[in-house]
């Protein structure tokens, strides 16, 4: 009855003395290493706490703290009054995402439902209506502003990037250059000298009495960067589909954009989704960037949360909770994405083998 | 030729004096060459003659250097409307298919006539089912291009050329890359075709093709069209000595 486990354990992880070495070393690691962590995360744990001093008792970890500063954190400075509205925000966006990610749901009235869903975003963000206090951009700041800062960038990047892919791929020789400079341009600098520049420079160069919102200048610095990276994504793609492709659209007196719509940019983009993905998990992580231009997006309001004397010492605990909502969300990203291509895929290999 | 509408009589494709190059290699010579309507003409050569290139210029995949072309009284230059226009008359089926691996059978059949003729989308579809009952394969309409067999494959393509209702169907070497038992089923829906009064240029060594359907048969060799002939005389009493040591190369296996 005991042979079975006994030959899995033989075949898996004892095949061989290296393997057998292997498995002794990370065994011996877990148990010096899990135990420990799992009292400190969870039985010497203090998860409420009236006051910071219960926790300095404690031999674990200090939940209470995340309890006391998870509103700044995902909030931000937004009026502690009023957080209800970027609260309302955050569950629009996953809604968003979630219907998004149905298939079934892939009609023109998403396009819609993104219209209504961003529209009343801002409307609830930025308030002015009666009921609704006026609350201006520069307060805006956690968990909400991550997720304005990811969803409006990928949303805007990712289109400008295949104009870009295509441009790169042009016949007419001006269009080809300004798409390799650009793209070689900003792939040469760093992300950060973007957001300075766009923060610290282009106001520089307007002309008097014109301003651009601190918000929308990083906003306007991600997207650029983020349009480079995927630019070169979808080249990739492009290039994989066959000449014969193109010949055949052609032939049929396809224009261009209808080629490229119809026949090319479907199939190109299909086989770009690991790579597509790759770089909208980077992306979305990136947005941490913006705490040195001075908007507080997740992680620095962790950060800011640790500055209050009578909390400071759990950074472990706050770094964790970030990680955990970043992890969230872009392992939601990539799991989609695998099951997308399983999907796909399925039309033609699936069907061929009930044949 | 009195079915055929718009611009008649003359011919329908013209080419005069047309020189191509490829960098520094020419590789069609001067070639002077007319198709009239209705007419069926089997191109053949060996490979490296030019006599793809010659067919692929008239749908503008390849641009001329030196000449004119004229098809179905448009003359062929940069101008991309142009271009368009001459494509909507003139079909293609490629050696390798290039079927539209990401849309069924049916998409494939649909989407040109929809998007370039605006066709209403029933009646491409119809339209669709009808040509795919003519190359015998309405019943796989709904499959997948990778699902199908070569012959499959390139049947489909010639359907897909015809839901455009072309004036020109050229074919580019249409069974070159199908297994030997697979060429017949393609052949016997060109025939067909050719009987029905299409106009069709087939780049082919199916010499059993030629005598069966072609006017004439075209032979071309190192850029140059060499020599002109009804089937009968250039496969019994081929006048070049390029012709006659070509016949002997590809009838002698």
């Amino acid at each position: 009855m005991s042979a079975r486990p006994i030959r899995w354990l033989r075949s898996n992880l004892f095949y061989s003395v290296p393997s057998s070495l292997a498995t002794l070393v990370l065994l011996y690691l877990a148990w010096k290493l899990v135990p420990p962590f799992f009292d400190w995360a969870f039985v010497n744990a203090v998860w409420y706490a009236p006051n910071p001093s219960t926790c300095r008792k404690a031999a674990g970890a200090c939940w209470a703290f995340i309890a006391e500063k998870h509103r700044f954190i995902l909030f931000g400075t937004y009026p502690y009054d009023q957080q209800w509205r970027p609260g309302l925000g955050i569950l629009i966006f996953i809604s968003l995402y979630v219907v998004s990610s149905l298939r079934a749901c892939w009609r023109p009235w998403l396009a819609l439902a993104w219209l209504g869903g961003l529209t009343l975003i801002g409307m609830l963000m930025w308030g002015g209506a009666p009921g609704l206090p006026y609350v201006g951009d520069e307060r805006w700041g956690g968990l909400m502003l991550t997720l304005i800062l990811a969803t409006f960038g990928i949303a805007a990047a990712f289109p400008l990037s295949i104009l870009l892919a295509l441009g790169r791929r042009s016949n007419m020789p001006a269009v080809r250059m300004a798409c390799v400079i650009y793209i070689e341009l900003i792939r040469g600098v760093p992300l950060i000298s973007l957001l300075f520049m766009a923060s610290v420079m282009l106001p520089l160069f307007l002309p008097e009495g014109l301003t651009i919102d601190k918000l929308l200048r990083a906003q306007i610095a991600m997207v650029m960067f983020a349009m480079a990276y995927l630019a070169e994504v979808v080249r990739g793609g492009l290039q994989a589909i066959p000449n014969g492709q193109y010949e055949a659209a052609e032939a049929l007196g396809l224009s261009y954009w209808r080629k490229m719509l119809l026949i090319i940019l479907p199939q190109a983009l299909r086989i770009s989704i690991p790579p597509l993905v790759n770089t909208f998990i980077a992306f979305f992580k990136d947005t941490s960037l913006v705490v040195i231009i001075g908007l507080f997006d997740l992680l620095s309001a962790v950060k800011v949360a640790l500055n209050e004397p009578a909390w400071s010492g759990y950074g472990m605990e706050a770094y964790l909770f970030a990680s955990l909502v970043y992890f969230a969300f872009c392992f939601s990203m990539s799991k989609y994405s695998q099951r997308l291509e399983r999907d796909l895929a399925r039309g033609r290999k699936h069907i061929l083998r009930e044949d | 030729m009195a079915n055929d509408s718009g611009t008649n009589g003359g011919p329908i494709i013209e080419m005069r004096g047309v020189d191509k190059w490829f960098g520094e290699f020419h590789v069609l010579r001067g070639i002077d060459f007319s198709v009239a309507r209705g007419e069926k003409i089997v191109i053949c050569g060996p490979s490296g003659s030019g006599k793809s290139t010659m067919v692929r210029l008239i749908n503008r995949l390849e641009s001329h250097q030196r000449g004119t072309i004229v098809v179905d009284g448009i003359e062929l230059a940069d101008d991309v409307k142009a271009i368009e226009a001459i494509r909507r008359e003139v079909g293609m089926v490629f050696q390798q298919f290039n079927l539209f691996p990401h849309l069924t059978v049916l998409q494939n059949l649909v989407l040109a006539p929809t998007w370039v003729r605006r066709m209403p989308k029933r009646e491409a579809e119809e339209l669709a089912m009808q040509l795919l009952g003519r190359v015998r394969i309405a019943e796989q309409a709904d499959k997948y291009p990778a699902q199908l067999s070569g012959g499959q494959q390139q049947r489909v393509a010639i359907a897909r050329a015809l839901a455009m209702r072309p004036k020109v169907m050229l074919f580019d070497e249409p069974t070159s890359a199908l297994d030997p038992e697979m060429i017949k089923e393609v052949l016997d829906v060109m025939i067909e075709l050719a009987r029905e009064g299409m106009t069709m240029l087939v780049v082919t060594h199916e010499m059993g093709f030629a005598r069966t359907v072609a006017d004439r048969v075209v032979f071309m060799d190192r850029g140059e069209i060499v020599e002109t002939g009804k089937p009968e005389e250039f496969f019994s009493a081929p006048t070049t000595d390029r012709a006659k040591l070509f016949l002997s190369q590809i009838l002698g296996h």
